[in-house]
């Protein structure tokens, strides 16, 4: 479970990033995270990952306190947590399965069990017949997949996305987007930052968490939101129109 | 296995840049090198003058054999004396003619020996210092048959000062170049790992510890010590050649000197590594 408790971040040359910010994310749960540039995204991501430590507040992941991990075993807490960025950040000049084998390996996966692992997380994310491929070969929807895959080389509780379709067309972002469903229906939460607004609208049973200069200003899990939403049972359909009644993209404070 | 297949693996991926960075190493060491060679040199130079530092003690012209066995004996068991040979005014006549062959026909001339009996007294290594020597002085000045005792004060006090500058500039000089080799290394390395800043990147993203990071920079680093220690003794060497061939003789340092430097570049290589990569893993 992800808990943040009253979180601000204040950076000394661009004063606050976030303030009093409070949710949580339980096991298996979906949210958009959404606002516009410099709303703070970028910064709940990064201190839910531990790369930030708040200056009020506490992070807490998967039982680990901002409070108290200390830099030595900040490993535990990134173990616990996947994480994808909209610029993939893999490695070039490796293939697929260089990247996903590379990220096992380093942390600590016997040598034997890379290979099988590797396949199956590139089969998971529907790359087996490209596990061969350089990462230039790939298109931006496959690079995704490929940086996806990495993310789950520890079975991770939570992914975090920030931004992850930032770069991709429609039809690659749908894709995208299934593959995080399928992911969470084998219970891992996922965070996904976006501002992509059509994006979130696609998918009305969602839980949104909206950001404003620092402050979260919606919460469609909120009970004092005044719109009841129940949790989807299963991965929700895209929706073509972003219409449906209740949504927190039409009703909510985005 | 990791850390020493991926330090292999990064001068095979970028051989020009950790080619490069162990030059700069090799270059850096190859002054230190050199320093030392001068050092040794020097340090000879000073021991074999050193070596010349004894006590002569003039004894009367009546002086019993047994007062000479008494005081041969007891400078003898003085901790800074080496040997003590007694020198009776016969041969100090010989060696005054043929190590002073200007004064030769007085010598020869003369009926009268009037060249005195004597101890001369060999330090230990660790002795040959204006406080040992003026302590055996003082100790043989004591007895009632002894005419004098010479070591040569002026001339001692003036070796040990030239002893205490060079090593003391030895010391600073020794110093600043380690420091400035330091400085290349470390930047060097840095740049080295600086390269690799996105492999360094995913490691934390998907929780490597940061033990297991810094292995195979380590060793990285200690490798590029290596062969730049190599290098700069390989330079030195060269150096020491065409020194030795075309301007003035001079000698190599010992074998255990090569082996420190060589031990000395790789444990500075993985330390400037070592810095490098704890900054930089705290900037991630």
């Amino acid at each position: 479970m992800i808990k943040l408790s009253n979180v601000s971040k204040q950076y000394p040359k661009r004063g606050f990033a976030l303030k009093d910010v409070t949710f949580q994310l339980g096991k298996g749960e979906f949210a958009f995270l959404t606002g516009h540039s410099g709303s703070g995204k970028s910064t709940t991501m990064r201190l839910i990952h531990m790369v930030d430590r708040p200056t009020a507040g506490e992070v807490r992941v998967s039982g680990y306190s901002s409070d108290k991990v200390t830099e030595r075993d900040l490993w535990k807490v990134r173990r616990r947590v996947g994480y994808v960025f909209q610029d993939f950040r893999l490695l070039p000049g490796r293939t697929a399965y260089e990247n996903v084998a590379f990220a096992l390996e380093v942390t600590g996966t016997p040598p034997k069990a890379i290979k099988p692992k590797a396949q199956r997380l590139l089969s998971q994310v529907g790359l087996s017949t490209k596990a061969g491929a350089f990462v230039n070969e790939l298109s931006g929807g496959e690079q995704q997949r490929v940086a996806i895959a990495r993310a789950l080389v520890n079975d991770p509780f939570v992914l975090l996305a920030d931004e992850p379709t930032g770069n991709l067309d429609e039809r690659a972002t749908r894709g995208i987007m299934e593959l995080f469903w399928d992911i969470q229906a084998k219970g891992m939460a996922v965070l996904m930052a976006t501002h992509d607004l059509e994006l979130i609208r696609q998918y009305p049973r969602t839980r949104v968490l909206e950001l404003d200069h620092g402050k979260l200003v919606y919460d469609s899990r909120s009970p004092d939101d005044g719109v009841s939403r129940p949790d989807p049972p299963g991965p929700p359909p895209p929706e073509s129109t972003g219409q449906e009644g209740g949504s927190s993209a039409t009703q909510g404070g985005l | 296995m990791y850390a020493f297949r991926e330090a292999v693996a990064a001068f095979k991926r970028a051989p020009v840049l950790t080619g490069l960075s162990s030059t700069m190493v090799g270059l850096a060491l190859f002054v230190v090198g050199l320093f030392s060679l001068a050092t040794y040199n020097l340090q000879l130079a000073l021991s074999a003058i050193e070596e010349r530092v004894e006590v002569v003690v003039y004894l009367r012209d009546d002086v019993r054999q047994s007062e000479i066995d008494l005081l041969l004996t007891e400078l003898s068991n003085l901790e800074e004396v080496r040997q003590v040979m007694y020198i009776s005014k016969r041969e100090a006549l010989e060696r005054a003619r043929t190590e002073l062959p200007e004064f030769g026909e007085l010598f020869m001339s003369s009926e009268v020996n009037p060249l005195p009996q004597s101890l001369e007294v060999e330090l230990r290594p660790g002795s040959r210092n204006p406080e040992a020597v003026e302590k055996v002085a003082f100790a043989a000045e004591g007895y009632p048959f002894v005419e004098d005792a010479q070591y040569g004060e002026e001339w001692v006090n003036r070796l040990f000062a030239l002893r205490r500058i060079g090593a003391a500039s030895a010391g600073v000089l020794g110093i600043a170049f380690a420091l400035v080799a330091a400085l290349i290394i470390g930047t060097a390395l840095r740049i080295a790992i600086f390269a690799r800043r996105d492999e360094i990147y995913i490691m934390r993203l998907v929780g490597a510890k940061n033990s297991f990071i810094r292995r195979p920079f380590l060793l990285e680093g200690a490798m590029a010590g290596l062969a730049g220690g190599l290098l700069a003794w390989g330079l030195t060497y060269a150096t020491y050649r065409g020194v030795y061939a075309y301007l003035f003789e001079v000698a190599w340092v010992p074998g255990r000197w090569v082996a420190a430097g060589l031990l000395a570049g790789t444990a500075f290589g993985a330390f400037a590594s070592a810095l490098a990569i704890r900054r930089h893993l705290r900037e991630i």
